[in-house]
């Protein structure tokens, strides 16, 4: 045994002291319950939360996503303006009190096209996060739990995935089913993007969840339960998942932030999402020709698409540090 | 005449040691356990002691059915585990549990002491109806000293020796028959160990257990074993009664071992014999000619490297020993009368 | 804090001859969830030539003293709130970065008990040993060079010349411990600070180490604070023990009477809960409980919840570390009753 390290005192249970000398009572037969207060069952994640209620960061980045999600499901609450029509004889007019972003080229409120613009981003990089890491965590589950020819051949795959350029793929994916001259709806133009996105990213995701698979899959907990006979669902469900989930939430959160941006680019292209769709991303690209005339016009959509990213990136590192024991 | 409940025989382990990523090449083998017999007994304690890399640790994990033996064979009540599979192997996991070494990482930190302890009744169902199951934790936990309102809490709540004993809580709940524990107190501080010391004893003598009780402080294994195997390199060298292997030890290994050992009285300081063996252990991958220990014994001669020495009872001893020149040899000091 | 620390137990009461005092050391952990009284007011001394063995469980103390005294404590979390560590006389805590530095290595050395980790795995041995002089002694390439090997040769290291150029994972745990010692001992130390030197080492190779820290030492007239949990090595090996618990020396003496006769219960439960490889013994008398919480240390003796001799004056009064008889020292409220029972 060795000495206190920090982290040794940190976890040593408060005292259970058995007040009344009694040789034949239980080893922790404890002070009464009135003076274990602060001794409520936490697990990991709670000892995370404790940690993270802490932090103005987390709460600030909270906050403004929480305020995104609100605008991309109920975007009318914040604005009557109208996001798809406009008036050409409102064309570039400047902010005022009346339209507080100004009106684009078309005459369209900027306004308004800038909070239903949230809906595109935000379901685009939900979906593709959530998509990536289901995929991309269950290669990681089955390539680091099975080893050998699975793992090696699972991970020559993603090995491919992962050398395509993420633009270069991207344009060559959309461009080949969503090119000009193709005349997708909304619905299948996101679809199309949320599968460049999931085809190009998924093996990062494998990548870490295969060494944190491989990390705990030699853990003694791991050897107790199945000598203790599990079988592996069992083992995967129970004891391999919940402790390889925390590096996984960690990378979803900041990967929410990083999608959001790469969608912008990608209609910033023009091969991602297309007009008459409502997005960050389409906003900037056509703002672009009057950026030395207008530049309100790139700036609020713009403005938006940084807060949401950084917000997302911002809460990945406070939930990382919560979650890494050794940064208490 | 007691009942064997366990008899390995011959039992031989070695892993490969391989080079290359795709193209694995096999350049070696470690032999871990080459070649090992022993016997448990229904209700006795079984030591092996030796040093680490020994093949201890890896002998209980064959016993624990964890890897396939590269030959011979565990019989559990003359069945041969290894071949078991299906609902037969579910059987025996329920008969046969592990005690580890490490009480910080041999209890999933996500899941709280009720859920940890009844694990193995939601494994094995058929051993306590469902409703009753969280009665059984308690009193499980009860029974191992702990309390059992701290069913709630996380491992990380718990002191080392606690946890030992949630582990020890977990291994018994399926009611086994053998329970393998491997270095089980070697983790803990001096007065714990004897806390969990005592606890293996009196379930021990509540439960009819048999234990192996694989450790490397000859002292601790002294306490528990009735009988004790002394390892070196993969191969037994000396088997018998607690009495036989520390009063009267023929082998040079397990006398040099005990002469090593300190003994906690400094009055003894300056009487002791002590046998000081030179260098270290040879790799398991290429271990001597002949008899392993030849290279740091002061006793080899010319047959030493050419002849295994076979574990069988030689002149002038009365129980096994894998020595050409086995020989007694008092070295535990003894003590004031005690 | 009504305790009062009386320095020394050995009757000498001149602290000018000592080499190295620890005085009323008090070192506190300011942690997330609460502060922690690791060191609650330390005192011990050696001497040159002489072996004082710290012993304690893991979170007594007897470590974190060594870092403070090394001055390698992490801060934070760890912080010195009082007391004093004195080298000849003078106190190390009020030096410059600089002056302690000085210390480090010529004064003091330390070895620590996982040579893996302290041993930098990207330089062969011999350099890392050969590093000192070149820094310290200002010595040459080869100069330092053929030093390295003569060390690596006294810690009896087979063929220290080849060993020289191998890095750490090419030796054996008990082959790095010896290169940790030369390394350690290369600046020719006055005072060795050994934390539990063999405690990751088997025992046919803790022998062989602990043999060869104490002919070391004896060639040398080193002092040497050996920090260890067991008991075995310390009957062996000790001049002088000092108990601790909980932070707190709890009892100090030399090594014959200490075993003979505990004058603190904590030792005597400690002595009690071994089991001994030369009986085979009955059950084993335990000490009851845990050691408590650093955050929450009970009123009184530290040890009185777990203690069977507890009174109420143990629950509201600190004993101090009190000299009974000649050159030994309890912290126990009873102990005069203790020594003299049978």
């Amino acid at each position: 045994m060795s000495d206190p390290s920090t982290a040794s005192i940190v976890s040593t249970p408060p005292a259970h002291m058995p007040t009344e000398a009694g040789s034949g009572a239980p080893v922790d037969a404890g002070l009464p319950e009135s003076a274990q207060k602060e001794q409520k069952p936490r697990s990991l994640l709670g000892d995370a939360w404790q940690d993270l209620r802490r932090k103005p960061l987390f709460w600030i980045s909270a906050a403004f996503i929480v305020l995104f999600v609100v605008m991309a499901a109920v975007p009318f609450v914040f604005t009557s303006g109208d996001a798809v029509n406009g008036d050409l004889a409102r064309s570039r007019v400047e902010p005022s009190s009346s339209a507080w972003f100004g009106y684009d080229v078309q005459g369209r409120d900027v306004f308004a096209r800038t909070i239903y613009g949230a809906r595109a981003s935000i379901v685009v990089a939900l979906l593709s996060t959530i998509l990536t890491l289901l995929i991309g965590g269950a290669m990681g589950i089955i390539a680091g739990y099975r080893g050998g020819w699975v793992d090696a051949l699972l991970s020559r795959i993603a090995d491919i995935f992962f050398g395509l350029p993420f633009v270069l793929g991207s344009i060559v994916i959309l461009t080949t089913f969503n090119g000009s001259g193709t005349d997708n709806g909304e619905w299948t133009i996101m679809g199309l993007v949320i599968l460049s996105l999931t085809v190009l990213t998924w093996p990062v995701v494998m990548r870490l969840m295969r060494s944190s698979v491989l990390a705990t899959k030699e853990a003694d907990y791991i050897i107790a339960a199945r000598a203790m006979g599990a079988s592996t669902g069992r083992i995967i469900l129970k004891h391999l998942l919940p402790n390889c989930l925390a590096p996984l939430l960690v990378y979803g959160t900041i990967m929410v932030g990083s999608f959001i941006g790469a969608e912008a680019t990608l209609s910033f292209l023009g091969i991602g999402l297309k007009t008459p769709v409502v997005s960050w991303g389409i906003m900037i690209s056509e703002a672009q020709n009057y950026i030395r005339v207008s530049p309100f016009l790139l700036f609020f959509p713009a403005a938006f698409l940084v807060t949401a990213v950084l917000s997302f990136v911002m809460l990945g590192e406070a939930v990382r540090e919560a979650l890494d024991p050794k940064l208490r | 005449m007691t009942e064997n409940i366990i008899e390995v025989r011959d039992l031989v382990k070695h892993y490969p040691v391989t080079r290359g990523v795709v193209f694995k090449k096999t350049i070696g083998h470690v032999k871990a356990v080459d070649g090992v017999s022993f016997d448990l007994k229904a209700g006795e304690t079984l030591g092996v002691v030796g040093e680490s890399g020994c093949g201890k640790s890896t002998l209980a994990r064959v016993l624990m059915n964890l890897e396939k033996p590269t030959a011979g064979q565990v019989l559990y009540k003359g069945q041969d585990i290894s071949k078991l599979s299906g609902g037969a192997l579910r059987r025996l996991r329920r008969q046969i549990q592990l005690v580890m070494q490490d009480p910080y990482t041999s209890l999933n930190p996500r899941m709280t002491v009720g859920d940890l302890i009844g694990e193995p009744f939601e494994i094995h169902p058929e051993a306590a109806p469902r409703g009753s199951r969280r009665g059984k934790v308690k009193e499980l936990l009860d029974l191992v000293g702990l309390n059992p309102e701290h069913i709630n809490r996380y491992p990380h709540q718990f002191s080392g020796g606690q946890r030992q004993r949630i582990g020890i809580a977990r291994a018994l709940a399926l009611r086994p028959e053998v329970i393998v524990c491997d270095e089980p107190v070697s983790a803990l501080d001096v007065s714990i160990q004897a806390q969990v010391m005592n606890l293996l004893e009196k379930l021990q003598a509540e439960f009819g257990l048999s234990y192996v009780f694989i450790a490397h402080d000859l002292s601790v294994v002294r306490h528990l074993s009735d009988r004790v195997a002394v390892m070196y390199l993969g191969k037994m060298v000396e088997v018998g009664t607690e009495d036989e292997i520390y009063e009267r030890p023929t082998h040079p290994y397990t006398q040099a071992l005990l002469s090593a050992v300190p003994v906690p009285d400094p009055t003894l300081r300056d009487n002791k014999a002590i046998i000081r063996l030179t260098g270290d252990v040879p790799s398991p991958v290429s271990p001597p000619s002949g008899c392993r220990f030849r290279t740091r014994c002061w006793k080899a001669q010319e047959v030493c490297a050419q002849e295994v020495p076979l574990l069988q009872i030689r002149r002038g001893s009365d129980h096994p020993s894998a020595c050409h020149f086995a020989e007694r040899r008092e070295i535990v000091p003894t003590h004031e009368a005690a | 804090m009504s305790e009062q620390s009386v320095p020394g137990a050995d009757g000498s009461g001149r602290p000018a001859g000592r080499l190295l005092e620890v005085d009323d050391l008090r070192v506190e952990f300011r942690t997330r969830d609460g502060v922690a009284k690791v060191i609650n007011g330390v005192t011990y001394h050696v001497n040159a030539g002489e072996t004082l063995a710290v012993l304690g469980e893991s979170g007594s103390g007897k470590s974190v003293t060594a870092q403070t005294i090394m001055g390698i404590l992490d801060t934070p979390p760890g912080f010195v709130t009082g007391g004093q560590v004195r080298f000849h006389g003078k106190d190390m805590l009020k030096m410059s970065a600089e002056q302690r530095r000085r210390i480090r290595g010529e004064g003091i050395a330390m070895i620590f008990q996982d040579s893996l980790s302290a041993l930098n795995p990207v330089f062969t041995v011999g350099f890392q040993i050969a590093e000192q002089f070149r820094i310290r002694r200002g010595m040459s390439r080869a100069d330092a060079k053929k030093r390295s090997i003569e060390m690596l040769d006294q810690v009896k290291i087979p063929n220290a010349k080849g060993r020289y150029s191998n890095y750490p994972h090419q030796f054996s745990g008990g082959m790095r411990q010896r290169a940790m010692i030369a390394m350690s001992l290369a600046l020719d130390p006055e005072v060795l600070i050994a934390d539990e030197p063999t405690t990751a080492l088997d025992v046919t190779v803790q022998a062989q180490i602990m043999d060869l820290l104490g002919e070391l030492q004896r060639e040398r007239r080193m002092g040497m604070i050996l920090i260890t949990h067991d008991l075995g090595v310390v009957a062996d090996v000790a001049d002088r023990i000092a108990v601790m618990y909980a932070g707190r020396i709890v009892e100090e003496a030399d090594v014959y009477e200490l075993y003979a006769k505990p004058a603190h219960p904590y030792t005597l439960g400690l002595l009690n809960s071994i089991p001994r490889m030369d009986e085979k013994g009955q059950e084993l008398r335990t000490i009851k409980g845990l050691p408590p919480n650093l955050m929450n240390i009970p009123p009184g003796c530290p040890f009185n919840p777990r203690c069977p001799m507890a009174q109420p004056v143990c629950r509201e009064k600190v004993p101090p570390l009190l000299q009974i008889g000649s050159g030994r020292a309890s912290a126990c409220h009873f102990a005069e009753e203790l020594v003299s029972r049978d």
